[in-house]
């Protein structure tokens, strides 16, 4: 017999008036003081600056409207906040790590103003390719979805990392790498989702 | 070489909960993934995660009666929802951030999407935050929600209901989940409550009327204590950083 433990509390949909809770102010709710947003760098902030942003489509290619997207991502150094990264290099005190975006109501499109992430050191000191860790919120998905984001010109190091070689197909790997290209003078990685089909990201259960 | 104790958190067991193809969901159809999860290892980018403290609150956010007030408190029955956020040894999960939101006493949602005809209430936007304490316990005081009908089957209703988003102490804990009220007879007939496939699973999420919390004269009280993933420790002969 398995010792028994307190089950996890079962998750449900956020449904899709989430931003009520998460982002008020994008459901029409003023007033919050603080509120994590899609800009995650100040001035100060070192490292550097992307854009990161893209669309989430399902099964039928249709956008997804009304969702959310959490990254989780390690500072310049790649060094974690928080206290469990016990590793010997500087934290920046202006960069938290973590931001949520919306898609979009009306056009679906989904962005973050970041800093590229160091590289982190897997398990068994591996180095693990500069990525943002994902997690996804929307109407119909029942559980929040877990992924991560990979940076194309980092060719090299997401050859060697250890969790896009767990990826057998490399198309599938691709789902997981943003393109590079520019605007107006600024570095937009582009990273599209897709919940189902040909195309359909990878996802984790960790 | 040191001898590092590293915390990893226990594998999700998910027959606890919904699958993300639940048919009867209509919207989950198209917005399932069908190939199978990559299954990973925990590293540090997922044994991490952002802590929030009480300077990220403002006053009025765990008390969702006065946080919109403009002119009156809000229409409905007053409610203190209370509990404790607990790990799966029952250890007290402290400091995390517990984020809810909810339709007001007519089950309408302050939210630029939501056109149902039942009102507004000028005076409510069921928004609010709270952070658990060293005993995992939190509290916040609103208004019971309205159950609500939704554009599924066509005659579904939701069974009233308190949206809750959590951060423990790792990004690999974080949980979205609803709270249901005892006694509601819309929950047999709900496809995201009976998504859920385990009856233990489900009634966890359904709080209990708690006489013992009432406020005498002003409010009723429902408890929903929460579970979130806990840790085992791992011993390995390595460099920080690595495991």
């Amino acid at each position: 017999m398995p010792i028994e433990t307190l089950k996890e509390t079962a998750s449900q949909t956020a449904g899709p008036y989430l931003h009520i809770g998460m982002m008020p102010a994008a459901a029409g709710i003023t007033g919050r003081r603080k509120q994590p947003g899609n800009t995650l760098v100040s001035a100060e902030t070192q490292g550097t600056r992307v854009r990161v942003e893209g669309y989430v489509y399902d099964g039928a290619e249709s956008l997804v409207r009304d969702g959310q997207l959490e990254i989780w991502q390690a500072n310049a150094q790649g060094k974690y906040n928080h206290p469990a990264d016990t590793q010997d290099k500087p934290l920046d005190a202006t960069f938290k790590g973590f931001g949520r975006a919306l898609t979009d109501f009306k056009t679906g499109l989904w962005w973050f103003d970041t800093i590229k992430p160091g590289i982190v050191p897997g398990r068994r000191e591996r180095p693990m390719a500069p990525h943002l860790n994902l997690l996804l919120f929307a109407r119909g998905i029942n559980m929040g979805l877990q992924t991560r984001i990979y940076f194309a010109d980092d060719a090299a190091a997401n050859a060697a990392d250890p969790v896009l070689n767990l990826i057998e197909l490399p198309a599938r790997r691709d789902t997981l790498i943003a393109k590079r290209t520019e605007r107006d003078g600024k570095v937009v990685y582009q990273f599209d989702i897709h919940l189902q089909g040909e195309k359909e990201t990878v996802f984790f259960d960790i | 070489m040191s001898n590092k104790v590293t915390e990893l958190y226990i594998a999700r067991d998910r027959s606890m909960h919904p699958p993300a193809y639940a048919p009867e969901y209509k919207t989950s159809v198209l917005r399932s993934p069908r190939k199978p999860l990559l299954s990973l290892q925990q590293s540090l980018s997922e044994i991490t995660g952002p802590v929030f403290g009480h300077e990220d609150l403002d006053p009025l956010d765990n008390d969702l009666l006065h946080n919109a007030r403009v002119d009156n408190d809000p229409i409905g029955e007053r409610i203190v929802v209370h509990g404790r956020v607990l790990d799966h040894d029952a250890r007290p999960v402290r400091g995390a951030l517990i984020e809810v939101w909810q339709a007001n006493a007519g089950g309408r949602y302050r939210h630029v999407n939501d056109h149902y005809i039942a009102a507004l209430d000028p005076n409510f936007s069921g928004c609010g935050r709270c952070i658990t304490d060293d005993s995992g316990a939190y509290f916040f005081r609103t208004v019971k929600p309205g159950p609500y009908p939704w554009r599924n089957r066509i005659n579904d209703w939701r069974p009233a209901h308190i949206h809750f988003s959590l951060f423990g102490r790792a990004f690999v804990t974080r949980l979205i989940t609803q709270m249901y009220f005892e006694g509601d007879p819309l929950l047999p007939l709900c496809p995201i409550y009976n998504a859920i496939p385990d009856a233990g699973a489900r009634a966890r999420l359904v709080a209990p009327l708690d006489t013992a919390q009432t406020i005498a004269l002003d409010a009723l009280a429902y408890r929903f204590d929460i579970v979130l993933r806990g840790t085992r420790q791992t011993f390995f002969e390595n460099s920080p950083g690595s495991f």
